[in-house]
């Protein structure tokens, strides 16, 4: 029992990492209708600056102008590169941010080289906050939960509450009416690019030191993110934020629990035969959920699109 | 070359214009290895082939269909370990000669096609592009866990000199399974480029183009879809088994989305617009992979930036630009371009070079032994740790990429002259 | 790496042909391992290595025959497969008669393969392959052939080794196995399950377990069941970032028994771990380092930390694999007709500078040497790694280790 409620908070981590980043490219799909796969290199970015800030100024300084850095960067991109491609129509779109992710991990190899780089929590948080069955908690977990759910708050207050929300929201659905209305429709989109990388870049910086800062970091964590979005339903920050949980959450209990295919399958009445090795079945009755943990989104996703194509909360097609 | 492009109307099926470039085509593999005749060249040539069939049944879905796949790899890939497969069943290998096993693969491949196509066509653009990348992780992460077939991460391997002699050649050597390959290469390409031109193929740019109107017209996107999917299957299986007789092992390299995103990027690279681009885009590929690799080991840093400029400035990629150029030919212009092209390529080029030496020199100032100073690139070789050509290099770039910068308008300028027909409106 | 030649496919393509592939009496020396993308930095810290160890242990002492000098030639195979055979086939086309390669068993697997394949189709250009690091028991085992020689210990001796310590320690009652999900990491967990129950049957094997390869993103849920099993010691095969994040979420939970690895050491690892792995992260390897084994060993180190002062001098068996190649050949007496080396290198046995001897067992072509369990420090410790201060002691030693593992291979010799 008491290593369910363990395995709660290590699922909540996760699935709010997630979320940060899903956040983001949530926005920037609902707006202009491109995913972009070079999020998660922003992530990594994100944590590459805040490493090298950090070696100077220390960890805060790193998570207080890394995350703007990146959004500066994402917002370039989108003036000097997305915008540019976005006549091409939506595949060239796409092609361009997968390219852009290869060129990303190119040059962080070439500016900080191929090994992981020492990053770490900052000294402050270094302490056990508290354990709970012999499981220490960090200190810095509890940083990162309060954090995320900081950001989601004011994401949605921003997006719902504020004027300048208002008109995101409105250039969403009816982008000609608002730039008639006098509103700067590329501008909207440039920022909301570059809000969006920015939220990828705290991301990263949060959990640089966690899950070490590789230039492979990008990659590992890629194409989870679009299913977390496609899962939620693109465009909804809500079905976001519930994937990104759903997610968390199935992932940490698949790895904490060894269910075996073995026990299933008895269970639904096969027998197992006597000379497993010979069987041509072998590989799905040694099968244990802990292998299976990391693909199981994707199932996940190739079945959400299939019986439900707009996601769990989307109101509109993929 | 203008008859194979897909964009030309129908001509009637066989005409002197679009047989010769087959004809050509043909000539050119045979000789090949006449001219490249060193073991590794004969190889690399073999690899050449095989993804070029790959590449070219990737743009039946992305040019012609105008569908995005990011796990292409998983068709040829399970084509291929079928085959391997096959040759591992002695008695039934003993049987068959080793020229037949491509279709195999592509049987194989189809029927994957099939199963998987079955749902994920669908819906075309991003719903088809997720369920392509679900699948494709799904399936590379089952190639270590389903062991039976794929082998876990050592892969299967077999021997192709234990089938039927055909003819009495056993394919002991690299030349005798480079002209298995070209033979499949040009059977495949000429059943692709005839698919392409049945109704079929034209439906397909039909529903790639505006899905709604094709519709109206009676037809179901869907279907049309699924029948464009299934054929690249097939084609992807062939690719498949020609690299299980090349390589006779296949490992979870063939499936993983690496794999999947080289071919996208070859494709790109070449041109998705055009049924030769994809052709283009590999021997490209191929070529700045082994040229850059044996100069340095930035090369993917290179790479990658040349496919973002072409995803940028040339979105019809290599095939795209050669193509360009048709209307002024016709118009008998073409001569007018040449000075502005120098002026604005000579130097961008040189500007480019210099910013790669720039990179380059860092690099070595930077990850070079210890009192290992000298370097050599262009020719020259001199200290990474000497201020003069980083400065050189610094200002040659700037210079150069100014220069063409500044000649860019004149480009322009005859660009539009070029093609414009004399007396038009301007 | 800049200074020297690097061959690749454009030579191929008989585009650029190098000046030092006109001199008849170099022994070229194939390194077949990646050389760019993620795996570059060990790739490209074992080719140091080796033109290092050509360099300073044969060409500088006269080379082998009549003068005849190593070239160790790096050819990037970008750790596939697919690119590895294509790299082979050039190589061979450059008058290459012997490979070296290291990372990754599937590579070791299909490169075994094909060279055995090539030398039945091509008596005429004949290959060896050295493998100095794949450590897949198969390859000397169920898919051993003549041509191929390993010249480290296979997960199965290491194993053997490591239980053989773990057995002799009383405080260790619950053991937890885990690895990644492919051959080596599933050979690694039964031979822990096997060796243990036979050495140890009072030992309780509280959790075997494997995790999909290079995809996990947070070992954390791991380790919880680590710490849940209240285990005494971890024994895992992991490698690279896979490694890293296992030891680190594993230490970070509070575990402070010691953690058995294959792969813990150098290549960024040892820095990374740093304070936090102190006393817990331990190594089974060869080659011992601290304390220095002999004063060549000490002296080839320093002079190797000069010339590449990020460099480690993490693969000791390199030194191996040049010294006993350079033996053969001169007792071969030529350097063209490998089946005479195959023949020589053949229960050669060598005095290497690390301690003890080397023994090329005949019937399965492997290496039998000295093992160590190493601990990761910043006591006593005269060679770090990665300029980190921590570096790995030695804490006991195995001697001849797994000299008696039986072996299923039934080697075809050629006649």
């Amino acid at each position: 029992m008491d290593l369910v409620l363990v395995n709660l908070i290590d699922g909540l981590v996760t699935g709010l990492l997630l979320f940060m980043l899903s956040a983001g490219l949530t926005l920037i799909f609902s707006m202009m209708g491109v995913l972009n796969f070079a999020h998660a290199s922003f992530y990594m970015l994100g944590a590459y600056f805040a490493y090298q800030i950090s070696i100077y100024l220390g960890f805060w300084m790193g998570l207080l102008i890394a995350p703007p850095l990146v959004g500066l960067l994402g917002a370039g991109v989108e003036r000097y590169g997305l915008r540019r491609v976005h006549q091409y129509g939506h595949v060239p779109e796409l092609i361009f941010t997968f390219g852009l992710a290869l060129l990303i991990e190119e040059v962080v190899q070439f500016i900080w080289g191929r090994n992981a780089m020492p990053y770490m929590e900052p000294e402050i948080l270094q302490f056990t906050a508290f354990s709970i069955a012999g499981n220490s908690i960090p200190a810095y977990k509890i940083f990162m939960i309060f954090t995320s759910v900081a950001i989601f708050i004011a994401l949605l207050f921003v997006l719902t509450r504020t004027r300048v929300g208002m008109i995101i929201q409105a250039a969403l659905s009816y982008p000609r009416t608002v730039e008639a209305l006098g509103h700067n429709v590329p501008l909207v989109f440039m920022g909301v690019f570059g809000v969006g990388t920015a939220l990828a870049g705290v991301a990263g910086v949060i959990a640089g030191p966690v899950l070490t800062t590789f230039p492979g970091m990008a990659v590992v964590l890629g194409s989870i993110v679009f299913v977390t979005i496609v899962i939620g339903g693109l465009g909804s920050l809500w079905g976001a934020l519930v994937a990104s949980l759903l997610i968390g959450w199935l992932t940490t209990f698949a790895k904490a629990y060894n269910i075996r295919m073995e026990d299933i399958l008895t269970g639904v009445g096969f027998t197992k035969p006597e000379v497993i090795w010979d069987s041509m079945w072998q590989d799905l009755w040694s099968l244990t959920s802990p292998q299976i943990a990391d693909i199981l989104p994707y199932l996940l996703m190739v079945l959400i699109l299939v019986f439900r194509p707009y996601g769990l909360f989307g109101k509109r097609d993929v | 070359m203008t008859d194979i492009t897909q964009k030309s109307t129908a001509t009637p099926a066989m005409t002197m214009g679009n047989t010769l470039p087959w004809i050509l085509a043909a000539a050119f593999l045979f000789i090949a290895p006449i001219i490249f005749s060193s073991n590794s060249a004969i190889t690399i040539m073999n690899q050449m082939g095989i993804t070029m069939v790959f590449a070219l049944a990737y743009n039946m879905l992305l040019g012609q269909g105008g569908m995005l796949s990011f796990g292409h790899a998983v068709y040829m890939g399970v084509g291929g370990f079928a085959c391997v497969h096959v040759m591992n069943m002695t008695d039934l290998f003993e049987k068959m000669p080793l020229p037949v096993l491509p279709i195999v693969g592509g049987l194989v491949g189809m029927l994957f096609a099939i199963a998987i196509g079955s749902f994920s066509t669908r819906k075309a653009g991003t719903v088809f592009a997720m369920i392509s990348l679900g699948v494709g992780e799904l399936v590379a992460a089952c190639s270590v866990i389903i062991v039976v077939f794929f082998g876990g991460e050592e892969g299967v391997s077999g021997d192709r000199t234990y089938g039927m002699p055909f003819f009495g050649i056993e394919f002991l050597r690299q030349i005798e399974v480079y002209y298995l390959t070209s033979f499949w290469l040009l059977v495949s390409a000429l059943l692709m480029f005839l698919f392409s031109r049945t109704p079929v193929g034209r439906m397909a740019n039909a529903v790639r183009d505006n899905p709604e109107r094709a519709e109206f017209l009676g037809y179901s996107a869907r279907w049309v879809r699924f029948y464009s999917f299934v054929a690249s299957g097939f084609f992807c299986g062939i690719a498949g088994g020609l690299f299980a007789i090349n390589f006779e092992i296949l490992t979870e390299e063939n499936l993983n989305l690496a794999t999947s995103g080289g071919i996208l990027l070859m494709t790109f690279l070449g041109g998705a617009g055009f049924f030769f681009g994809p052709v283009l885009g590999v021997v490209t590929f191929v070529l700045l992979q082994t040229v850059l690799g044996l100069q340095t080991e930035l090369w993917a840093l290179y790479v990658g930036a040349l496919f973002l400029a072409t995803v940028m400035f040339f979105p019809g990629g290599l095939s795209g630009l050669i193509m360009m150029h048709v209307t002024p030919m016709r118009l008998g212009k073409l001569n007018r371009l040449y000075v502005p092209y120098l002026k604005v390529f000579v130097p961008a080029i040189i500007g480019t070079l210099s910013l790669c030496g720039f990179i380059e020199i860092l690099f070595h100032a930077r990850h070079a032994a210890l009192g290992e100073d000298e370097m050599t690139i262009f020719w020259t070789t001199f200290s990474s740790h000497a201020i003069l050509p980083w400065i050189i290099t610094i200002v040659v770039a700037v210079g150069g990429i100014w220069l063409a910068k500044q000649s860019a308008p004149e480009l322009n300028e005859a660009w539009h002259d070029a093609n414009t027909p004399d007396g038009g409106a301007r | 790496m800049h200074n020297t030649v690097r061959y690749g496919l454009g030579a191929a393509l008989a585009m650029s042909v190098s000046a030092t592939a006109l001199f008849a009496d170099t022994v070229k020396i194939a390194f077949i391992d990646p050389l760019s993308g993620p795996f570059a930095a060990t790739g490209t810290n074992g080719l140091n290595q080796f033109q290092f160890a050509a360099e300073t242990l044969v060409n500088d002492k006269g080379g082998v025959l009549d003068g005849d000098t190593f070239e160790v030639l790096g050819f990037d195979n970008k750790i596939s497969p697919k690119e590895s055979l294509i790299q082979l086939q050039v190589a061979i086309d450059q008058g290459v008669r012997y490979v070296v390669q290291g990372n990754s068993s599937g590579v070791a697997n299909a490169l075994t393969d094909a060279i055995d394949k090539h030398n039945r189709r091509n008596p005429d250009s004949q290959v060896l392959f050295l493998n100095y690091s794949a450590v897949d028991p198969a390859l000397t085992n169920e898919k051993c052939n003549f041509w191929h020689f390993r010249f480290d210990g296979h997960a199965d001796m290491k194993m053997d080794a490591l239980t053989d310590v773990i057995a002799q320690d009383d405080s260790i009652k619950k053991v937890y196995v885990i690895g990644q999900d492919y051959s080596f990491g599933k050979a690694v967990g039964s031979a822990a399950q096997s060796m243990l129950a036979e050495k140890r049957p009072d030992i309780e094997i509280v959790g075997n377990e494997l995790h999909p390869i290079g995809k996990v993103k947070d070992f954390t849920p791991y380790a919880r069941k680590i710490q849940a099993s209240e285990a005494d010691a971890v024994i895992t095969g992991n490698w690279g970032a896979d490694m890293y994040g296992l030891g680190k979420s594993i230490l970070d939970n509070g575990f402070e028994g010691p953690i058995y690895t294959y792969y813990a050491a150098a290549d960024g690892m040892t820095a990374a771990f740093g304070e936090a792995g102190k006393d817990s992260i331990r190594l089974i390897s060869e080659g011992a380092q601290n304390p220095p084994p002999t004063p060549q060993a000490a002296e080839y180190i320093e002079a190797f930390k000069a010339k590449y002062p990020d460099g480690n001098v993490s693969q000791s068996r390199i030194t191996n694999t040049i010294e006993m190649l350079a033996k053969a050949i001169e007792e071969a007496g030529t350097a063209t007709d490998v089946q005479k080396v195959a023949a020589a290198l053949e229960g050669m046995e060598h005095e290497t500078m690390w301690g003890g001897t080397v023994y090329m067992r005949p019937e399965d072509h492997q290496a039998i040497q000295n093992m160590h369990v190493f601990v990761h420090t910043n006591d006593d410790i005269t060679y770090d790694y990665d300029n980190s201060g921590y570096g790995m002691l030695t804490e006991s030693t195995i001697e001849n280790a797994g000299a008696d593992t039986p072996t299923t291979c039934d080697m075809k010799r050629p006649s």
